[in-house]
């Protein structure tokens, strides 16, 4: 088997006596997308958190191309996120700055491109989230739900990432807005070959854009296998989360 | 029984007072490396300068009015005051001396930083901590930038920068605040005021007054850049972190005005 693109040992953290992960194991294969499912509250954004090195782990490794982040210097850890791209659930545009600036934010921040020829890129990859080029003079405060995570998209795809990480990628759109983003994300993420992490409760949107599933309960993986499978894995715990029942192993923490 | 209880209140109390110490040297810290990272970016590429101008003409440009105001305003109910009370023996002459010292030496710079620090330091509180709390400055992150680089820097340069302008601004409102009351209701001649204003003010008690301009001027943007960067808790935070920075800052000024003016006036 190939070495995985993005490899979790042991990963562990607290916020004061919480723990939150406790021992995350996950290996996500170059080029396909894994969802990683779980209740609110379970770790899936820590884990994440954790990947972008904006959260320090207690313990554990964190492996991308076979290099641990954790040792990586502070020019590095820029060199790695200059390839990574990512969709935050609300979609954390920059609301002083038009969309076409969100859009090319690190193309820019980088001079990677010059501004003229940054309205002409944010055009393009506007159209590929199926947005027109006109969109790219608004600011997000006059875009609805939808739009702000289109453009979210593109703002993550712009720079060619080869890893892309999704936080909710369709929490609070409508059934259609979601399959549309989800859609969305499937042709971005073939389009650059790209490997993708998303983190969803959305199991419909994860057997749309997964290729490979993990579920985190209680900051442990407690099982990984296809997405396709998702309802009929044989795992309780998971089958129960996948079908949305109340009773099964998983019981949420309510005060009585 | 009742000396066992007895200590027990006294080790609650030390204890209390003991973690109070303990956050209050954690605060201290931590504003101080936070400002030595942002200084630190002052001298390393990329610089933000889009981002500088637009800070220093929020700070400069848009400030202006209302430190205008208060300063014409002092001016002239210096000019009153002192008239007022130097009549008790005889000194009503020196009204011009006392106006153009009191403003550039103090309250030029103290009234400038305190009105800035109301505008300037709650607006950059809100608007960085409104950032932090809707993933704003996790997205810098991932987007290769630098958050202290990119929000924090630029406005502490534009504020330590733009505030002794402000100050030239005041002192010379202040000053004619005051001839306006000399000369229009007070019945100094205004030549004879003007004459007594230059004659007796020294380039020292102008630069003075910069300095300490200056250095309000960066406590007004690192704690409102700060009190935002370290928000959370969602729009609560925002506000509780809003009037944080805007107290931080008013009694830092104070305090640091008596610091900075021990140090260049004490004989």
């Amino acid at each position: 088997m190939s070495e995985p693109k993005i490899r979790l040992r042991g990963l562990a953290k607290s916020f004061g006596p919480k723990l939150v992960l406790d021992g995350v194991d996950l290996d996500i294969r170059a080029g396909h997308s894994m969802v990683i499912l779980g209740g609110s509250g379970s770790g899936k954004s820590v884990t994440l958190k954790c990947i972008l090195g904006l959260i320090a782990p207690d313990a554990g490794t964190i492996e991308i191309d076979g290099r641990d982040v954790a040792t990586l210097s502070r020019a590095d850890r820029r060199a790695l996120n200059d390839r990574i791209g990512m969709l935050f659930q609300n979609g954390a545009l920059f609301d002083s700055l038009p969309v076409w600036e969100n859009v090319c934010f690190k193309l820019l921040a980088q001079k990677r491109i010059a501004r003229g020829a940054a309205r002409d890129r944010a055009a393009e990859v506007l159209a590929q989230v199926g947005l027109a080029a006109s969109v790219g003079d608004l600011y997000p405060s006059e875009l609805s739900g939808g739009m702000q995570k289109r453009v979210g998209l593109a703002r993550a795809i712009a720079a060619e990432p080869d890893i892309i990480f999704f936080d909710e990628p369709t929490t609070g759109l409508d059934p259609i807005m979601g399959a549309v983003i989800d859609g969305l994300i499937v042709d971005c993420v073939r389009r650059l070959g790209a490997t993708a992490v998303s983190i969803t409760h959305d199991m419909a949107s994860a057997r749309r854009i997964g290729d490979d599933a993990a579920m985190i309960h209680k900051g442990r993986i407690v099982w990984t296998g296809a997405a396709a499978s998702l309802g009929q894995t044989g795992n309780a715990m998971v089958d129960q989360f996948a079908r949305g029942e109340r009773e099964g192993p998983i019981e949420m923490e309510l005060r009585k | 029984m009742r000396t066992p209880r007895r200590l027990d209140r006294v080790l609650d109390l030390t204890a209390a007072l003991g973690r109070g110490v303990i956050a209050m040297l954690r605060g201290i810290g931590g504003v101080a490396l936070f400002a030595a990272e942002a200084l630190s970016h002052v001298v390393r590429p990329p610089f933000h300068g889009r981002l500088f101008l637009r800070a220093f003409v929020e700070i400069a440009w848009f400030s202006l009015p209302v430190v205008a105001l208060t300063a014409v305003f002092t001016g002239m109910v210096l000019a009153l005051q002192s008239y007022t009370g130097f009549a008790r023996f005889n000194a009503e002459g020196a009204v011009a001396n006392v106006v153009v010292l009191s403003i550039t030496r103090e309250l030029g710079p103290v009234l400038a930083g305190l009105m800035v620090a109301g505008r300037i330091g709650a607006a950059f509180a809100a608007e960085i901590g409104t950032m932090r709390v809707t993933d704003q400055i996790d997205a810098l992150h991932t987007l290769s930038t630098d958050p202290v680089k990119y929000l924090v820097t630029p406005r502490i340069l534009a504020g330590t920068l733009a505030l002794p302008l402000l100050v030239v601004v005041a002192d010379i409102l202040g000053v004619m605040g005051g001839w306006l009351i000399g000369t229009q209701q007070l019945g100094f001649a205004s030549g004879a005021y003007l004459k007594a204003t230059f004659d007796f003010l020294q380039p020292w008690d102008v630069i003075s007054g910069l300095i300490k301009a200056a250095a309000f001027g960066f406590i007004v943007t690192l704690m409102g850049c700060w009190c935002g960067y370290t928000s959370g808790g969602g729009a609560q935070g925002v506000g509780r972190a809003t009037t944080a920075a805007v107290v931080a800052s008013s009694i830092l000024i104070l305090a640091v005005d008596y610091v900075l003016t021990a140090l260049m006036f004490s004989r």
